[in-house]
């Protein structure tokens, strides 16, 4: 009874080890269940956050991706406009005219200034446009559809609430009036807005578009990438396989590290001493606006680079080595083609970076108020987030949810842009 | 007894196709290659054999100059190839490793079609004038290869899709392709099975009628069962070289002895 086999002895340490793994796995199992609770927490968190965020833009955006028109048969009265006098053309009057038609209750001579503010500002031109383009409308009725004014178009959506005391509201008793009765017969309509899409920057927000934005950030987009794409690739190739490891190439590695952390108005600041001071560059322009980007883009090619050169595995450049293939078949043939899809994400990644950045644009003049989109990108222009920088500063209803509007169709370009970038990524991914 | 079989094995007498002489391979400050004379036969298969971390890796590589590509490492003493001094500054590398082909202990294939690992070598060094001589050359040297057979009717297919020793087999295609004089194999069966390391065995036997063939192993008896000449390296130093029979059955130096009876390694 008191003598203890080995076999005892054994059964007992090894009961021993269970006991300390059962008491220390009750810990264990807890810990884990905690990092994981913070885990979810985070992401719970994250994704609120992101929620928000997206659901107030919407929510104050959605309006300005309809607009509010009015209907009207225009006669085109020849004693107010006339072939040869286009110029001076009473378009206005014409239009007012038209609109007075429909509001039987209106003074012609007393209201004719209230009921002119009810249609947009941009709607005489685009009479005019017609009419220069066929004159033979001239004594003419045409069908036509003019944007309203802000205050009316605020009115259609609910930007204007109509509980509010007379003296605090934009639009006053009569006005409303007037509306509601251009509504009865029938004539408002909410369409798409196509114009914030094609209409440049305008004064009046219901005008104003951001096509002079969209071509503004597409030069400086396609400037920085055809700018920082090649040298970026150039130099981390240099540095990544070339490059003799020493004092030298060292201290570059630093700096081009810490070259992508530096603040973007530093850039910009750069860009307006250099490029606009120096070299007398256009003020404005995209074209320069793209050469900022580009400072700040190379390094995170650079980086993104010599990263997805670094990831080829070795035994590739040995492989391509023991056949007999130079340094430079090497990288040409194996390890570039192999680290492509990691180059193009990062560049990917970097140009949307670059697309959002407003800082370096400001300094050099691309928050300038311009109402024409550029045809070249040394023509002024703004880019997006310019734009609703711009936007975001003004004081009217319709500019406010026009902010909100540009914010999402940037981070709509961004959303596709790293939707390239992570398609790119696993079409191309390899395994060995 | 030992003295007959020596003289058997010693009837094959091949000229000297690689030869080696007070060659000292550094990694920075550490030495670890120590002064190693070695002859290369042709038409023989010569194994290294030692110990991990005894050198025999490095010294390969010192054969057609893959050291080159290591900043750190540097080679010092006279390595000859035909009798020309491989390290001489006139000598480009890359003409070398056209005549001296490897194959790496982990199957690398290209990730490209087999038919495109394959022809590599000889499109860059500019060995077929068109595609059917290119074409030609590529069945010639899957064929000798033994692969041929389970290869012919994929070869647009990528090589990586293959298994492990059809992989290595491919890798040895394309080592052979460019027609080297000798061939260096580092560990090539380390990451085979026993079924796949017999077939490259197979293989390594009948590469010997055309090349020199080097080859570094950790296992003893695919030296035996592979090699002519053995080479013992130990900690940097050639301890021992000479007929494979006669390391394996009468090693001259007890640290050789120990080794192959299991005592040190």
């Amino acid at each position: 009874m008191t003598d203890i086999t080995p076999n005892d002895a054994r059964k007992a340490s090894n009961n021993a080890t269970t006991e300390a793994v059962k008491r220390s796995l009750a810990r264990r199992n807890r810990k884990q269940l905690v990092l994981q609770g913070f885990g979810i927490g985070a992401i719970v968190i994250a994704f609120t956050v992101l929620f928000i965020l997206v659901a107030s833009l919407v929510r104050t955006g959605y309006t300005a991706f309809v607009q509010t028109h009015v209907t009207l048969d225009v006669y085109i009265d020849p004693a107010e406009i006339s072939e040869e006098g286009l110029p001076r053309g009473g378009f206005r009057d014409v239009l007012t005219a038209a609109v007075l038609d429909n509001l039987p209750g209106a003074d012609p001579e007393e209201d004719a200034r209230g009921v002119r503010n009810i249609l947009s500002n941009g709607a005489q031109f685009q009479l005019r446009d017609q009419i220069v383009e066929d004159p033979s409308l001239i004594g003419q009725t045409i069908t036509l559809t003019v944007p309203l004014s802000d205050p009316f178009d605020q009115l259609n959506k609910g930007g204007v609430r109509r509980d509010t005391p007379e003296d605090q509201r934009r639009v006053d008793n009569q006005e409303m009036a007037w509306f509601d009765a251009l509504d009865e017969a029938g004539i408002i309509s909410t369409p798409f807005n196509i114009g914030l899409f094609t209409n440049a920057d305008s004064r009046f927000p219901e005008l104003a578009g951001l096509k002079g934005a969209l071509v503004g950030s597409f030069w400086a987009l396609l400037t920085c990438f055809l700018i920082a794409f090649p040298i970026g690739i150039g130099a981390a190739i240099y540095l990544e396989e070339f490059a003799p490891k020493n004092r030298l190439s060292d201290f570059i590695e630093v700096n081009i590290n810490n070259l992508a952390a530096v603040p973007s108005v530093v850039f910009g600041l750069l860009a307006l001493a250099v490029f606009i001071g120096w070299f007398g560059l256009p003020r404005s322009a995209p074209f320069v606006g793209g050469l900022t980007l580009a400072l700040m883009t190379m390094p995170t090619i650079i980086i993104a680079t010599r990263a997805a050169l670094k990831a080829v595995p070795p035994s590739i450049r040995e492989a391509a080595l023991g056949v007999g293939a130079s340094k430079h078949q090497v990288v040409f043939q194996h390890v570039l083609p192999l680290a492509m899809p990691g180059i193009l994400t990062g560049t990917i990644i970097g140009l949307a970076q670059a697309l959002g950045e407003t800082a370096p644009l400001l300094l050099i003049g691309m928050n300038a108020f311009i109402t024409s989109a550029p045809t070249s990108p040394f023509d002024a222009a703004t880019a997006l987030p310019t734009q609703i920088f711009i936007w975001a500063d003004s004081p009217e209803r319709g500019f406010t949810s026009r902010t909100s509007a540009a914010i999402l169709v940037l981070l709509g370009f961004l959303v596709m842009m790293n939707g390239i970038a992570i398609y790119l990524r696993n079409k191309f991914e390899r395994r060995w | 007894m030992n003295d007959m079989r020596l003289t058997e094995r010693n009837m094959t007498d091949h000229k000297i196709k690689m030869q080696a002489r007070g060659v000292d391979v550094f990694y920075g400050h550490d030495q670890a290659i120590k002064n190693v004379d070695v002859d290369i036969e042709d038409n023989t298969v010569t194994a290294f054999i030692g110990p991990s971390g005894c050198g025999k890796s490095t010294f390969l590589r010192c054969l057609n100059r893959m050291n080159d590509t290591i900043d750190v490492c540097r080679v010092t003493g006279d390595i000859r190839l035909d009798d020309e001094d491989i390290y001489d500054p006139q000598v480009d590398p890359v003409q070398l490793r056209a005549k001296v082909g490897m194959v790496f202990q982990k199957p690398n294939p290209f990730p490209k079609s087999i038919y495109d690992n394959v022809a590599y070598g000889p499109k860059i060094h500019g060995l077929a004038t068109n595609k059917a001589e290119l074409d030609e050359i590529v069945e010639k040297s899957l064929r000798r290869a033994a692969i041929w057979d389970e290869a012919k009717d994929r070869l647009d297919q990528p090589g990586t899709g293959l298994s492990g020793g059809q992989q290595q087999r491919l890798c040895i295609a394309r080592a052979v392709a460019t027609n080297p004089e000798v061939l260096l194999m580092d560990e090539p069966c380390s990451a085979l099975d026993p079924i796949a390391t017999a077939q490259v065995e197979e293989l390594i036997d009948e590469l010997r009628e055309r090349f020199s063939v080097v080859i570094v192993t950790h296992s003893m008896q695919q030296a035996a069962r592979v090699s002519q000449k053995t080479a013992f390296f130990h900690l940097g130093e050639l301890v021992e070289y000479g007929e494979t029979s006669q390391i394996f059955t009468n090693p001259q130096d007890t640290r050789t002895e120990s080794y192959i009876t299991g005592r040190i390694g």
